[in-house]
C-alpha cells in the first residue's frame, strides 16, 4: 500500500516538475551570470503555476534586488535562493497553527469549502487517518443539501469503518453536527469529523449556516470546532484566496487540505494565502483512494513545484 | 476587489489625453497593465502573451476618437477583442438524431452531474424536446443516486443504472432505453477523471464511439487557474470537444478559465452554470464575460436582474415620479425590496463598475444587509400618511416610529436624511442626458 501511494505521490510531482521547468526554461538550468529575463522566466513560471500574481511580482523583485546588490550573481543560485525563500514561506505559518484541542473530547473538525473540492472525499480519508492513529472516530453527514451526498459517506462509513450520524436530506446541519457530538460523547469517541455541504463564499445565506454550526458545535464542547479545515481544490486559481479569506473570516478556517494534487496539479495558489492569510496547509489529497491523503511538507511541495528531485 | 481596467488604464495614461492616435508609448503601457489585469482574472501565461500581440496589431495606429481618452480607446479594443475570442455571439445548441446524444466529460469536482440535471431541465423547457437522463459515473460513490434524486426533482426521467458497473454496458442500455420509449436527446453523464489518466481517458473514447455523441461537452470549474488550458487540451486531444460548460460563474471568481479554455478548444462556450438549482443554466454571452474578465462589472446582467425583479408597470410609475420629485418613502421602501430581491447586496454591489472602489473593505457585508432591514421596519412602522408625506413627521410621531419598529430616533432621522439626499441626486440624475448616463455606467 505504501509504494502506490509513492508511486501516485511521484507521478503528480513529475507531472508538476515537467511544467514548471518547462516555463522557467533556461534560468534553473544556465550557469553563468544572471540576466534579467531569467528572472522574467521565473516570474512567469510562478504566475503558471497558481501563486498569484502579487506574490509572484513580488518573489521575482526581491530577487532582482538581490542580484543588483551582487547576494545572487551566478544562474545556479536563483533556484536554491527561490526553493528557501517559499519553504519558508510555507514554514512559517504552520508553527503559527498547530491543531488545536488534543485535550478536549470530542475534538471536532469541520470540513468546509465551495463545490466540487472533494470535501465529502476527504472526510473519509481524514476518519481513516485519525483511526489509524488509534483514534475513534465518527463521521457527520452535514452535506444535507446535495442530493445523494449522505449516501456517498455512508458508502465511505461502510467502507472504512466508522459510524455515521446523518439526517434526512433537507435536515438542519447544525442538528446533525449536535446529534454527532452527542453520540461521540455518548460513545466516548475520541473525533467528529463533519462533513458540510459547498457553498460559494459569496452566497452570505449559507455562509451564515456554518457560523450555526460552529455556534452549537461550540456549545456542546469547549472550544470546538478545534479544526475547521477548508478543502481546496489544487486547480484553483487566484480565486483560492478570496475563499480562504471568506471562508477563514465567517467560519474560522485554520488549516487548508489541499485536494487533487495528483495529475497536473501545482496547488501554488497556497503560496500565496500562506502569504496573505496565514493558513498552513495540513493535508493533501493525492487520489481518489481511501490512503490517498497524505500530510503536507513543505519541503516536498516546493521541491515538486521548482523540480528539485 | 480587483479594480477594472478602464481605472487602472486610466491612471496610467491619463497624462496622454489629446493625441489622436494611439502612440507605441500608450499602448506599451496599456498592454502592460492589460497583461497584469488578464493574469489576475486567471488566463493562462501563454493565452496572455498571444492575446497581448493581437491586440498590440489592432491598437498601432489606431485613431483616437475624440469623445474618448486613450484609456477608454484601449479598453474597447481589448473588449472587442475578448469578446471575439471568446466566440462573439451567443451559440445555440441544436439537437439532432434519434437520440441527438450528450456527452459531458470533465475533471471530479467540474459539476458534470448537477450540469446534467440542468440541461435535460433546459432542453424540456427551451427546446420542447423530451431528453432522458443516463448516469454513468460509476466512480464515485451515489453519484448515480445524486442524478436519480436531481432527474426527479426536474421532472427527468432518468434511467436507474445501478445495477451495471461498467460505463459501456451503461452506454448501451441507455442507447437501447431512448430508442424504444423515443426520448429525443440522451445525456450521458460521465465520472470526473484526470486528463492524465491514461486509463480513464481510453474509456472516454471507447464510450463516445458507442454513443457517437453529437455534442461532447467539456464542464469545467470557472474558478480554475492556470491549468484549465492543460486539462481542456487533454480532454479535446482525446475526444474532439465540441463546446464547453463553465460552471460556477456566480461566485466571484473573474473567469480567465474562460478565455484560456475557448483558446485552447476552439470550439464555442455554449452555458453557464450560476446557482445550485436547477434552472441555474445560461446561455453564454461572449460579451458579458469579456466584461466580467476585465472587471468592468456585469451592467447588463444586473440589469436583467433589475428587470426580473421589478415589472414594468411600477419602473413606469417610479420614472414618473422621479420626473415631478415626488419620490417618497413609499417608492424608498419598494426600491429597497427590489434591490433585497436581487440577491445578496454584495453580488449586486460587485455588478456595478466602478464599485468595487467604492466598497467598504471586506465587502458588502451582513452590517449593510442588516440596515436595509432596519429601514424597512421603519418605514412599516409608519401611517400610510406619513410615508407619503414625510414631511409630517414631528418628534413624537418619530418616537412612535423608533419604538414600533425597535430601532431610534436617530435612524427614523438618518432615513429621512438619505430621503433627502436621494431626491436631490434623482433631481439631478433627470436633468442628465439618458446616453450620457448609460455611458456612466458602461453600457455604450
Amino acid at each position: 500500500m505504501a509504494r502506490t501511494i509513492l508511486a501516485k505521490l511521484k507521478r503528480g510531482l513529475f507531472m508538476t516538475h515537467t511544467e514548471f521547468l518547462e516555463k522557467v526554461g533556461e534560468a534553473f538550468r544556465r550557469t553563468g551570470p544572471v540576466e534579467a529575463r531569467h528572472i522574467d522566466q521565473i516570474e512567469d513560471a510562478l504566475i503558471a503555476a497558481d501563486a498569484s500574481v502579487t506574490l509572484s511580482v513580488r518573489l521575482a523583485d526581491e530577487l532582482r534586488a538581490r542580484v543588483r546588490s551582487g547576494e545572487i550573481q551566478n544562474a545556479e543560485q536563483l533556484r536554491p535562493a527561490l526553493r528557501k525563500r517559499l519553504v519558508e514561506l510555507l514554514r512559517s505559518v504552520e508553527e503559527s497553527s498547530k491543531p488545536t484541542g488534543q485535550a478536549h473530547s470530542p475534538r471536532v473538525t469541520l470540513l468546509v469549502g465551495v463545490n466540487g473540492t472533494g470535501k465529502t472525499t476527504t472526510a473519509a480519508k481524514l476518519a481513516k487517518r485519525y483511526r489509524e492513529t488509534g483514534r475513534s472516530v465518527i463521521l457527520a453527514a452535514a452535506d444535507t443539501f446535495r442530493a445523494a451526498a449522505v449516501e456517498q459517506l455512508q458508502y465511505w462509513a461502510d467502507r472504512i469503518g466508522v459510524p455515521l450520524v446523518h439526517q434526512n436530506e433537507g435536515a438542519d446541519p447544525a442538528a446533525v453536527v449536535f446529534d454527532a457530538i452527542a453520540r461521540a460523547k455518548g460513545r466516548g469517541a475520541d473525533d467528529v469529523i463533519v462533513d458540510t455541504a459547498g457553498r460559494l463564499h459569496t452566497r452570505a445565506n449559507l455562509m451564515k449556516e456554518l457560523e450555526k454550526v460552529r455556534k452549537v458545535a461550540g456549545r456542546e464542547v469547549p472550544g470546538a470546532p478545534h479544526d475547521v479545515l477548508l478543502v481546496l481544490d489544487a486547480t484553483t486559481g487566484s480565486n483560492g484566496i478570496e475563499q480562504a479569506q471568506r471562508f477563514g473570516a465567517t467560519a474560522g478556517v485554520n488549516g487548508v487540505v489541499l485536494t487533487k494534487l495528483d495529475g497536473t496539479a501545482k496547488g501554488g495558489v497556497i503560496l500565496a494565502i500562506a502569504e496573505s492569510l496565514k493558513l498552513p496547509v495540513r493535508w493533501v489529497g493525492i487520489g481518489e483512494g481511501e490512503d490517498d491523503l497524505l500530510p503536507f511538507d513543505a519541503d516536498e511541495f516546493v521541491d515538486a513545484l521548482l523540480a528539485a528531485s | 476587489m480587483l479594480e477594472s481596467l478602464q481605472d487602472r488604464l486610466g491612471r496610467v495614461i491619463k497624462t496622454l489625453r489629446g493625441e489622436g492616435h494611439l502612440t507605441e508609448y500608450h499602448i506599451d503601457t496599456a498592454l502592460r497593465e492589460i497583461r497584469l489585469a488578464l493574469l489576475e482574472a486567471d488566463v493562462n501565461v501563454d493565452v496572455v502573451r498571444t492575446f497581448i500581440e493581437r491586440v498590440r496589431e489592432k491598437a498601432v495606429g489606431k485613431e483616437v476618437l475624440s469623445s474618448v481618452t486613450p484609456a477608454q480607446m484601449v479598453t474597447k479594443i481589448v473588449h472587442s477583442e475578448l469578446v471575439h475570442l471568446l466566440g462573439d455571439t451567443t451559440t445555440d445548441l441544436n439537437f439532432k438524431g434519434r437520440p441527438a446524444v450528450v456527452m459531458l466529460v470533465g475533471l471530479q469536482g467540474s459539476g458534470k452531474t448537477t450540469t446534467a440535471a440542468k440541461l435535460a431541465r433546459w432542453i424540456r423547457q427551451k427546446k420542447h424536446l423530451f431528453p432522458l437522463l443516463v448516469p454513468a459515473d460509476t466512480s464515485r460513490p451515489a453519484a448515480r443516486e445524486q442524478l436519480l434524486v436531481l432527474g426527479k426533482q426536474a421532472n427527468i426521467p432518468t434511467v436507474d443504472t445501478r445495477d451495471l458497473n461498467d460505463p459501456e454496458a451503461i452506454a448501451k442500455k441507455g442507447l437501447r432505453e431512448a430508442m424504444i420509449k423515443g426520448y429525443q436527446v440522451l445525456i450521458f453523464d460521465t465520472a470526473g477523471r484526470l486528463h492524465v489518466d491514461d486509463e480513464l481517458m481510453d474509456q472516454l473514447v471507447r464510450l463516445k464511439k458507442i454513443l457517437k455523441p453529437q455534442h461532447v461537452l467539456f464542464v469545467a470549474d470557472a474558478m480554475t487557474g492556470q491549468d484549465a488550458v492543460r486539462s481542456a487540451k487533454a480532454f479535446h486531444e482525446r475526444l474532439d470537444v465540441s463546446g464547453v460548460i463553465l460552471t460556477k460563474l456566480d461566485g466571484d471568481a473573474r473567469g480567465g478559465a474562460a478565455l484560456s479554455v475557448r483558446e485552447v478548444v476552439g470550439k464555442p462556450i455554449v452555458f453557464a452554470g450560476v446557482g445550485e438549482k436547477l434552472d441555474a443554466l445560461e446561455q453564454f454571452h461572449p460579451e458579458r464575460m469579456a466584461g466580467r474578465i476585465l472587471g468592468m462589472g456585469d451592467v447588463l446582467t444586473l440589469v436583467e436582474k433589475a428587470q426580473e425583479s421589478m415589472d414594468e408597470r411600477r419602473a413606469k410609475r417610479l420614472e414618473a415620479k422621479l420626473k415631478k420629485n415626488k419620490f417618497d418613502l413609499e417608492d424608498l421602501q419598494e426600491q429597497l425590496r427590489t434591490v433585497r430581491k436581487m440577491g445578496p447586496l454584495q453580488q449586486v454591489m460587485e455588478m456595478i463598475p466602478g464599485m468595487s472602489k467604492a466598497m467598504p473593505e471586506g465587502g458588502v457585508g451582513e452590517a449593510q444587509e442588516r440596515q436595509l432591514k432596519r429601514m424597512d421596519a421603519i418605514i412599516n412602522s409608519m401611517t400610510p400618511k406619513e410615508r407619503r408625506h414625510p414631511q409630517i413627521l414631528n418628534g413624537s410621531r418619530k418616537k412612535r416610529i423608533a419604538r414600533g419598529s425597535g430601532t431610534s430616533v436617530e435612524e427614523v432621522n438618518r432615513l429621512l436624511r438619505q430621503l433627502g439626499q436621494m431626491r436631490k441626486l434623482m433631481k439631478r440624475m433627470g436633468k442628465t442626458n439618458p446616453r450620457i448616463l448609460k455611458r456612466q455606467l458602461g453600457m455604450r
